[in-house]
């Protein structure tokens, strides 16, 4: 390419490299190689994963020797071209290369390869990896039937959570007959603590494209689908560029590749409403209704968008399929176990030392990823419980720890695979209020069309609450149980019958926390703020007054420099004078 | 999105842009949600008079669009500050204290969830997750991301865009 032979600087611009001040970083390094006339390329880059080190900017010297730095700010931005680019000499105090290679290059990266790599506005840069070979493989010389056989010798399953075979979706979809077919991407990632699917839309948005397509001409459709969160503006902007620039190149449109296969892709933005990851509710708020499930069957294969067969797989399942098609099924399938084939996407986020994003192959251990990938528990506290699959999940305690990471395994325990959010407790989170916080979620997101979800999690959630405020009777936590089991059989959709998962495992594992709080009134992670006492150590405080300044309620008495009191009836434990105490006086029990 | 949205008085439905927006979809019923999402753009919230225009144009029931823009979260029928604040509350957050983030905006500003500031500068609303989960808590205000807060870094966040508004009004 053109740019062979120049210095190359990266940026990893997705939403968190944003968050974490890349533009500003950007700016700062565009106004640096400007100012010097430097002959340097400047180019925006997706997510590598290591979302806890942004904003990452890689520097490729012309022979092609990649230096990674780690928080580069501003100023740390200039000081990268003044230093290395026109002084050659890299600043070694802020290179990540080492722990980049033992972050990244111990994962398989498939449905990931291309994140933080390329430039995901560049149509010609996916193409330069191997982008649209798979479908000009599968338009010239597979069948769809072929397709659709291959993807069910790579074994791979749905990646959205529920791990439906994705070949055997396909196949139904095409045997089903009907003069219009749909396929649909499901990015509604509601999920809160996963964002795979946003980062391969940021990071690598032809890839989805690409998979939708070899989707379209397996099941015999013309049309696509892909109904994204609102939440996600970047990933929105990227990915109807994409869609714009392969519609220009002729990817995408009519007679593709001469092949007389049609196809192009709409993009619908969702309203903010979890449930719509739920394929009959999706359907239901693309046609422009409320998103309310409906029975299944029939299934959508069968009767789907408009009433007819649809298919909808999740972006991870569709970025992992050109990889498959160009590769092979056999290679793909030699990752991961008997029944859990390839690889998975996890986010790794809570008390977590490294959070942001890992692929790895099914079959590897909770704990290879949490202490090894993930750098363990942060600030040295001890690891309680990991959290995986969001709200329809559960939480895993440490002694399930060598669980491995496939459908099966982790469907034993309780938690699901989920989407792949993971995340990581330390002894500071209480259990019982994770659970709660999970009811809450799901409550509020309740479509309200059956009873069990509608009223079974409200109740549960008020059993909660009361428990986390420590007013609840022992006999509350059978009732409890019983009304869990209940939602779970009797909901009418994938929200309802795994919302009491969260409560089921922490039950199941975490009892005594339940019990503590129920019978001792004591919150034993010290964070249910009605069953903490807030009191000042009278040798530690000098009387400085700024806790006094802070309280809201005017809660704290005392002369200046003179050892202050906390009123326990005005109290109202917002923890304000913890923080504003330089000297630690402040004790919470 | 919201960021951008200026707050306009209740009453002034700009009927024009709303014709233009129902055009934009050729008068398609089944893009209500859609349209509506333009309007919120447009105005920053879904006025009740504009809902039986959009109905009446589309030829459905007000009742049906009533029913769809309580049913999703994104939808307003109130009016927004000029710089909205959306706190994120997944879970990563919330384990990473969100709830502290919460008590010093509502202490800062003397808002909760929901609510709009009296001099119509700030709405704070709680949001799910926003997918930074790694750079947790976080906070967006008028379209930008404020990541790894603490209580005190978030007053001080807050400080700054008051600081701002009161010399623009000087």
């Amino acid at each position: 390419m053109e740019d062979q032979g120049k210095t190359v600087i990266k940026v990893g611009l997705s939403t968190c490299g944003i968050a974490a001040g890349g533009t500003k970083t950007y700016e700062a390094l565009e106004a640096a190689i400007k100012d010097n006339n430097l002959d340097v390329v400047l180019q925006k880059t997706g997510c590598i994963g290591m979302c806890y080190q942004e904003p990452i900017v890689d520097v490729v010297t012309p022979d092609g020797t990649l230096f990674s730095y780690g928080a580069v700010d501003e100023e740390k931005g200039r000081r990268i071209v003044a230093e290395h680019v026109q002084g050659g000499t890299p600043l070694q105090d802020s290179l990540i290369g080492e722990e980049r290679q033992s972050v990244v290059g111990g994962q398989v990266r498939i449905s990931l390869r291309n994140c933080g790599i390329i430039d995901p506005e560049s149509l010609d840069e996916y193409r330069a990896t191997g982008g649209y070979q798979a479908i000009e493989k599968a338009l010239k010389k597979m069948t769809p039937e072929l397709v659709i056989e291959e993807m069910l010798k790579s074994g791979l399953r749905g990646r959205g959570g529920a791990g439906f075979p994705t070949g055997m979706k396909w196949r139904f979809t095409r045997m089903n007959k009907g003069d219009q077919k749909y396929i649909i991407c499901n990015a509604d990632e509601g999920d809160p603590g996963a964002f795979m699917d946003r980062s391969i839309i940021e990071g690598d948005p032809h890839a989805l494209i690409e998979g939708m397509m070899l989707a379209g001409y397996a099941i015999g459709a013309s049309q696509g689908h892909v109904y994204c969160r609102a939440e996600y503006p970047l990933a929105i902007v990227r990915l109807q560029k994409a869609i714009e620039d392969a519609r220009a190149e002729g990817i995408l449109g009519k007679n593709i590749l001469d092949s007389g296969f049609d196809f192009d892709l709409k993009i619908k933005k969702g309203a903010g409403a979890f449930v719509c990851g739920e394929e009959t509710a999706l359907i239901a708020s693309l046609e422009g209704e409320r998103g309310m499930p409906r029975l299944k069957p029939p299934f959508p294969a069968e009767h789907g968008l408009w009433g007819k067969p649809t298919s909808i797989n999740n972006v991870e399942t569709f970025a992992n399929v050109p990889w498959i098609i160009a590769n092979g099924a056999d290679k793909y399938a030699a990752y991961g176990t008997e029944k859990s084939k390839g690889t998975k996407v996890f986010a790794l986020a809570g008390k977590m030392n490294r959070g942001g994003l890992i692929e790895v192959p099914m079959g590897v251990t909770l704990r290879d990823i949490i202490f090894d990938l993930g750098g363990g528990v942060r600030d040295n506290k001890k690891f309680k419980g990991v959290q995986l699959g969001g709200p329809s999940g559960g939480c895993i305690p440490e002694s399930l720890l060598d669980t491995t990471v496939d459908y099966d395994s982790l469907n034993r325990t309780g938690a699901i695979m989920g989407s792949g959010g993971m995340i990581v407790m330390d002894e500071t989170t209480c259990m019982v209020d994770m659970a709660r916080y999970f009811l809450d979620f799901v409550q509020n997101e309740s479509c309200g069309k059956c009873v069990h979800c509608r009223l079974g999690t409200k109740r549960m959630l008020e059993i909660l609450t009361r428990i986390t405020e420590g007013k609840a009777l022992p006999e509350e936590l059978d009732l409890l149980e019983e009304l869990a089991y209940n939602v779970k059989e009797g909901a009418l959709c994938g929200l309802g019958q795994t919302a009491p998962n969260p409560v089921l495992t922490t039950l199941k594992y975490f009892r005594d926390e339940y019990e503590a709080h129920i019978h001792d009134r004591r919150c034993p992670a010290k964070s249910c703020p009605e069953l903490l006492t807030y009191t000042i150590d009278m040798e530690l405080c000098n009387g400085c007054r700024r806790c006094a300044k802070r309280c809201p309620s005017e809660a704290i008495i005392g002369e200046k420099k003179e050892p202050h009191v906390i009123v326990q009836e005005k109290c109202i434990k917002c923890g304000n004078c913890v923080d504003a105490c330089k000297f630690k006086a402040v004790m919470v029990e | 999105m919201a960021g951008a949205a200026k707050p306009l008085d209740v009453g002034a439905i700009p009927y024009e842009g709303i014709n233009e927006i129902i055009g934009n979809y050729k008068g398609d019923s089944s893009a209500i949600i859609p349209i509506l999402q333009d309007i919120q753009d447009l105005m920053g919230y879904v006025p009740k008079d504009g809902i039986s225009y959009v109905a009446e144009k589309l030829e459905v029931s007000a009742a049906k669009i009533y029913g769809i823009v309580t049913f999703y979260a994104q939808f307003r029928l109130q009016p927004v500050g000029k710089h909205m604040i959306m706190l994120c509350e997944g879970t990563a957050c919330h384990v990473n204290g969100a709830k502290l983030i919460s008590g010093a905006i509502t202490d800062e500003l003397d808002i909760r969830g929901g609510e709009t500031t009296p001099d119509g500068l700030f709405t704070f609303e709680k949001v799910a997750c926003i997918g930074c989960c790694s750079l947790s808590p976080v906070m967006v205000i008028s379209g930008e991301t404020y990541a790894k807060l603490t209580p005190e870094a978030t007053r001080k966040i807050l400080k700054e865009y008051q600081a701002k508004e009161a010399a623009v009004q000087n």
